[in-house]
């Protein structure tokens, strides 16, 4: 279980976080937009718990232990944030295709002037 | 083939299920498959009180408030609209391809030497994470606390009718 490389994990991160953005840049569909990002969120966190575990701190300061509860702190509030953006961002879906009963992005220019 | 392996390649081809599938219904179920499995990356890493979280919330709570809006929306069904190939679908896919490559070459390559895990075995147990979350985080939690709260009555003032 221990045998594994800080490398490998932040190559699924960035695997993740590549194919969130290709999904963002490509899907026209808001929804599946959003879940593009929380999948690239999700890549942030694995990145973020993978140096809590495995990247040894430079900052003298702040003692051993807060540097690795940091990373883990950051990924709490990453997912508290994300369930806030969730919430508001589906509401805002929902509010457009009330409006003109089709949510593509293409074809949205409301605030286009 | 370690645990983690088999794991990492369910995950991304879960992912890239996400992206390929044009029923978003099916990129949900994607979506659920990888956020499951990357609970038990987290796992591996040691952290699990937040895999335990991860499975919670994201595949719990996220998903069903997405499969929701496009269950009310009607977007799951079988007129799914077609998504258009075009050079923008290109373009796309060699954004993500440059990113991943630049990434990965400047600095992923300095990462290889780190195999000993630094943090203790027990930094991801519940009394540790809240010991910290609630004296030395304690107003970072209040703030989030404050945020969820806007979160829920943004959302509904979008979504109602009518108040």
């Amino acid at each position: 279980m221990t045998g594994n490389n800080l490398a490998d994990y932040l190559t699924l991160g960035l695997l993740m976080f590549s194919i969130g953005a290709v999904g963002v840049i490509v899907r026209r569909n808001p929804v599946v937009i959003f879940m593009c990002i929380e999948l690239m969120l999700n890549a942030v966190n694995l990145t973020f718990l993978a140096f809590a575990r495995y990247m040894p701190s430079s900052a003298p300061a702040s003692g051993r232990e807060a540097s690795f509860m940091s990373g883990q702190m950051m990924v709490i509030f990453v997912m508290a944030v994300a369930a806030a953006e969730v919430a508001v961002g589906l509401g805002i879906i929902m509010a457009i295709y009330r409006l003109r009963k089709d949510v593509d992005v293409d074809e949205m220019n409301l605030m286009s002037g | 083939m370690t645990t983690f392996t088999v794991l990492a390649i369910v995950a991304v081809l879960a992912a890239l299920g996400v992206v390929l599938f044009s029923s978003p219904v099916r990129s949900a179920i994607c979506l659920v498959v990888n956020f499951f499995v990357l609970a038990f990356v987290y796992f591996i890493l040691n952290a699990e009180l937040l895999g335990i979280t991860q499975i919670i919330v994201y595949t719990g709570a996220i998903m069903v408030l997405f499969l929701f809006v496009i269950m009310l929306l009607n977007l799951g069904g079988p007129q799914a609209w077609k998504e258009r190939r075009e050079f923008r679908t290109v373009l796309g896919f060699g954004f993500g391809a440059a990113l991943a490559g630049v990434i990965a070459s400047q600095l992923i390559t300095h990462f290889r030497e780190h195999s000993r895990p630094f943090a203790d075995d027990g930094y991801g147990s519940p009394q540790a994470i809240g010991r910290v979350l609630f004296t030395q985080y304690v107003w970072p939690f209040e703030v989030a606390s404050v945020l969820l709260l806007v979160g829920i009555v943004g959302s509904i003032l979008l979504a109602k009718r009518k108040l």
